[in-house]
């Protein structure tokens, strides 16, 4: 049977009044939500800026590919030519970029000053290809593979320290899913016990309604939208207080973060993503515990 | 109306309650449920509102058969019917208006409809003016008279009392009646289990004696039958 609107008004007029008439149970509710939302959201915020440094880390990585030198510079670059062509051909490539010794020799000045402007005269380096894998976990086959390859000197690419950083990164990942599962999995047994002892204090009211000839779904209905109050109401504080810490961390410690990779993610996705867990979180854990705190005494008759 | 054939009922725990009872209301009548106790009383009037189902024979109650309801039909079936319980069971956070309302609500019935029928029971029941007070705030005379209220306001054809007086006065007991008798002018059934010798030798209507779970005695304008 199709609920009447009236109806509808009436639990949604009813949920209300519950609310403020159960005046305390419903604030110990409402902070048990807040709290673990709270937390959910603080730990949101620090994991997604942790992948991010991972995601930053693991895009880094790049091969180094030290091209042999040939002293007839057209033979070179037929060499290099089929080089490119090899490694562009191979299927873990996703990008080559070619750096000639002029360029790194740039690099160098750039990086470490004007005493290396001194090989300008005679530079001692090599052309460069640069190749970034797909992935960056296929970082050492594909090494191993251009290694194989004519006219390469040297493959560098960190070996042991990238494949270290690789299982650090993914080690820290998942123990940052065990953590946030385990953190939702409290933050629901509290919050589902916590709105069931209210409803166990009401059970008279439910006893009686039933008595009267209340169906099941009229009886639960006033309870959902409060368990939406309370997962509402719960979470307001918990998103200002996520928005408002994020807001300033960024930008006190942005500007004096100066890696590209180490940098914290920006305000206005991150905060708006994270509100929204945070949001749907509570309604949804406010809901379902009424859900299932309503249905054990609904099964009595 | 209500129509027992060979009830019988054992709860889990071994115990029967109600052994072989085979009686018929008929529609309007005023029947007093008596016994000491122990004796049945409350599981006889747990069958008729379906809180209990036989575990063998039948309870039918206005032609429907209570065995056979399923469990989302129960609430439909209690539509028909008006209860009342010793304790009163108010909604203690509800006003006097909103107790007996919520009974309309409850079947979905127009706002305006149930203004105009909650304060028509309500000035029945003598209460009119206390519309906006809250159980705690009544005595217990007054807490019965809106349970009774809330029972009649969607005019049930039976109303089913479980010991209404059990809990008051002598004085408020005699007005309990009165409104009880008044319900039962208008053509309403009445089923009242009661411990309440003077009102039942008073006020005389048929009485039904259940001992051991079964009925020992059913007369018509009988007496209570036992001493206190």
């Amino acid at each position: 049977m199709v609920m009447k609107y009236r109806t509808l008004q009436r639990h949604f007029r009813e949920s209300l009044k519950s609310l403020s008439r159960n005046g305390w149970m419903s604030i110990a509710s409402i902070s048990a939500v807040t709290v673990t939302l709270l937390l959910v959201g603080i730990f949101a915020l620090v994991m997604m800026n942790l992948n991010n440094f991972a995601d930053n880390i693991e895009n880094d990585v790049e091969i180094r590919v030290l091209i042999d030198i040939i002293n007839d510079p057209e033979e070179m670059k037929i060499a290099e030519d089929k080089l490119i062509r090899q490694v562009q051909s191979l299927p873990d490539v996703a990008e080559v970029k070619y750096s000639s010794k002029e360029d790194e020799l740039q690099i160098l000045i750039e990086n470490y000053g004007e005493d290396f402007s001194l090989y300008e005269q005679s530079n001692p380096l090599r052309n460069v290809l640069y190749v970034k894998a797909k992935e960056p976990e296929q970082t050492a086959s594909l090494a191993k593979k251009i290694e194989k390859f004519d006219h390469t000197y040297d493959v560098i690419y960190g070996e042991e320290k990238v494949e270290n950083l690789f299982n650090f990164l993914n080690t820290g990942r998942n123990i940052g899913l065990v953590l946030i599962l385990g953190l939702l999995f409290t933050a629901i047994f509290l919050i589902y016990n916590t709105i069931r002892i209210t409803i166990i204090a009401r059970r008279d009211e439910i006893e009686i309604m039933k008595l009267v000839g209340a169906t099941s779904s009229f009886v639960r209905t006033p309870f959902l939208f409060e368990g939406l109050w309370l997962g509402l109401f719960g979470s307001i504080i918990p998103m200002i207080v996520v928005s408002v810490v994020y807001y300033n961390l960024y930008h006190k410690l942005s500007p004096k973060i100066h890696g590209k990779m180490l940098q914290l993610l920006e305000v206005t996705p991150l905060i708006y993503q994270v509100n929204l867990i945070i949001l749907a979180l509570g309604i949804f854990i406010g809901v379902w515990g009424s859900f299932m705190s309503v249905r054990k005494f609904l099964k009595v008759y | 109306m209500i129509h027992m054939k060979e009830v019988y009922k054992k709860y889990p725990n071994g115990v029967v309650a109600v052994n072989g009872i085979s009686v018929d209301i008929k529609q309007g009548e005023f029947v007093y449920v008596v016994g000491p106790s122990g004796a049945g009383k409350s599981t006889f009037i747990k069958l008729m509102y379906r809180e209990e189902v036989p575990t063998s024979g039948e309870v039918i109650i206005n032609g429907v058969n209570t065995s056979k309801l399923k469990r989302k039909e129960v609430p439909h079936f209690r539509r028909q019917l008006g209860i009342v319980f010793q304790d009163f069971k108010l909604l203690p956070k509800l006003t006097v208006y909103e107790n007996v309302a919520f009974a309309m609500e409850v079947i979905e019935e127009h706002p305006k409809v149930i203004r105009k029928r909650v304060m028509e029971v309500l000035e029945l029941v003598g209460l009119k003016h206390k519309v906006r007070m809250f159980p705690s705030e009544l005595s217990g005379g007054e807490q019965q008279r809106v349970s009774i209220a809330r029972s009649i306001v969607n005019m049930p054809k039976v109303v089913i009392a479980d010991e209404p007086t059990g809990n008051l006065d002598p004085e408020n007991s005699w007005e309990i009646m009165r409104i009880f008798e008044e319900i039962n002018t208008m053509g309403t059934t009445v089923v009242m289990a009661t411990h309440n010798r003077e009102i039942v030798n008073q006020i005389r209507k048929r009485v039904i004696a259940i001992e051991g779970g079964m009925i020992v005695r059913d007369v018509f304008g009988g007496e209570y039958g036992y001493e206190i």
